[in-house]
């Protein structure tokens, strides 16, 4: 696991090339079509280097190295205990320790049996749906 | 003025426009008739890439996540980073096939070695843990050893495949790349599983066991195996799974031919119950019935039964109760829980439909007992 290379290489030059050259075009036309105004083909250049310079840009915005974020997100697990001998019932969240028909987790607030862990399991989440 | 400009110029009209135009296309043409598949490529190597990405940092946050786990849990002397890091590039060899007689007992030796090294090794690196947490905590690694080796496979395509520029060797990563994603997000649900201690959707036919032997008396049976005998409906059941709460699935098949050995072949009838793999389109927690036996894994444990079933003649039941390889993996969905309550109901409709009152029968729940007691 110490020294491993890095999982990928960073964008490639030949594309930057490609965006350069791009952008040097479009500042170009659109500098001809500034000269050129109020005659002649002035719009026509002005949309040929706004259109190249939006193009390169969306180019370089494609490129661009997001951080893709990972994150684990976690389950809303739900502990329902349980009153053997009355049946009452109490959900909560699931603490660590926790397991299916572990018993003495507390006294029942009915009848003061001891309770017992009747189930745990992940409440249902948008992703669940399928 | 500007409008006809543009459409002459596209159209090839005689002007400078109309040139740089023309040029631009017969450019497009040649790069595209010599450089198409070149462009293919790299298209589907920046797809491996940002998934060869999210895969690194799946894996690094596995690896975190148990180092974490480890040393608050095992409060171990120094830091067990290197450990972990040993543990993580762990290999086992499958023993050889060329002559495949005897083959299962070769591979159950191996298998056997590895669990004793895993559970040894995580003693070493955190000696406060107890016996159930131990289990819980090789689970845990072995989930981000699982993530590791699939972070390195792709990587090694995707290196191979940007070394040769073989579009074949690209294009097949590339193919199965969603599925393999699928399995990565799962073995990191199944990691926070472990660290908890939660019952995960594996350990539905455990939870069938459990609740069928739950308030009965237990006995250890075969490895980390427990079993009780329950009256139900009339006959004697021999109700078996993994000791729990601690993650671990057990030897159910050495449990069950103990079983059989020791009623001398009279059981009537075999019933397993297991988690498994629902088809795109199916409900998880759906109940199924079929025959043979409903053991995952290498083979080894099934082969037991196999043989044991096929000297006596013992009819094999078995129960499924379907997911997706997510939620196998992941802490229990609600469906899966509630499932367990109609898996019982075929239980007994099977043991009323197909046994006599006063017959011996096996219920084996099979699967991932983590969060599940008995």
């Amino acid at each position: 696991m110490s020294a491993e290379k890095p999982a990928t290489r960073r964008i490639s030059t030949f594309l930057i090339a490609i965006i350069l050259i791009t952008v040097v075009l479009a500042v170009a036309a659109l500098s001809v079509g500034i000269q050129a105004y109020p005659e002649g083909d002035w719009l026509l250049y002005l949309l040929i280097g706004f259109s190249s310079l939006a193009l390169s840009t969306y180019m370089l915005a494609q490129t661009r190295r997001r951080t893709p974020r990972v994150v684990f997100k976690p389950y809303k697990i739900a502990t329902t205990i349980a009153c053997p001998k009355c049946g009452f019932k109490n959900i909560r969240e699931f603490e660590r320790g926790d397991y299916i028909f572990k018993e003495n987790v507390g006294a029942c607030p009915k009848c003061e049996e001891k309770m017992t862990i009747a189930s745990i399991y992940r409440e249902a989440d948008e992703e669940d749906k399928d | 003025m500007v409008i006809p400009q543009v459409s002459q110029g596209l159209l090839g009209g005689d002007n400078i426009i109309g040139w740089i135009l023309q040029i631009v296309w017969l450019l497009f043409f040649v790069v595209f008739m010599f450089y198409g598949q070149r462009i293919q490529l790299w298209i589907l190597l920046r797809e491996l890439q940002s998934s060869l990405l999210r895969l690194k940092l799946i894996r690094d946050e596995g690896r975190k996540m148990a180092l974490s786990t480890i040393k608050e849990i095992g409060k171990p002397q120094g830091d067990p980073t290197e450990q972990v890091d040993r543990f993580l590039e762990y290999v086992t060899f499958p023993p050889e096939t060329m002559d495949p007689a005897g083959v299962v007992w070769k591979l159950e030796h191996i298998l056997d070695v590895r669990d004793v090294r895993f559970k040894d090794e995580v003693k070493l690196m955190a000696p406060e843990a107890d016996d159930s947490q131990t289990r819980n905590l090789a689970n845990t690694l072995e989930a981000a050893l699982a993530l590791n080796v699939i972070y390195k496979v792709i990587r090694h395509f995707y290196e191979l495949g940007k070394k040769t520029l073989s579009y074949f060797i690209i294009l097949q990563v590339q193919m199965v790349l969603p599925l393999i994603m699928r399995e990565a997000k799962a073995y990191a649900s199944a990691l926070r599983a472990f660290t908890y201690g939660q019952p995960i959707g594996d350990g539905a036919g455990a939870l069938v066991a459990a609740k069928l032997m739950n308030k009965h008396r237990k006995r250890k049976i075969a490895k980390e195996m427990v079993v009780a005998k329950v009256p139900i409906e009339g006959r004697t059941a021999y109700v078996l799974k993994a000791d729990g709460p601690g993650g671990n699935i057990g030897k159910p098949g050495e449990a069950m031919k103990q079983i059989i050995e020791e009623n001398k072949g009279k059981i009537s009838t075999i019933i397993a119950i297991d988690a498994a793999q629902k088809l795109e389109g199916e409900t998880p927690g759906d109940v199924a019935e079929g025959v043979g036996v409903a053991i995952g894994g290498p083979g080894i444990e099934r082969y037991k039964v196999e043989e044991s079933v096929l000297k006596h003649k013992i009819p094999v039941n078995a129960v499924i109760i379907k997911e997706d390889i997510g939620d196998a993996v992941s802490p229990m969905r609600k469906e899966i829980f509630d499932a367990a309550d109609v898996a019982i109901e075929r239980i007994k409709r099977i043991l009323l439909e197909r046994t006599k009152k006063g017959d011996s029968v096996i219920i084996a729940g099979i699967g991932n007992t983590t969060g599940i007691g008995q």
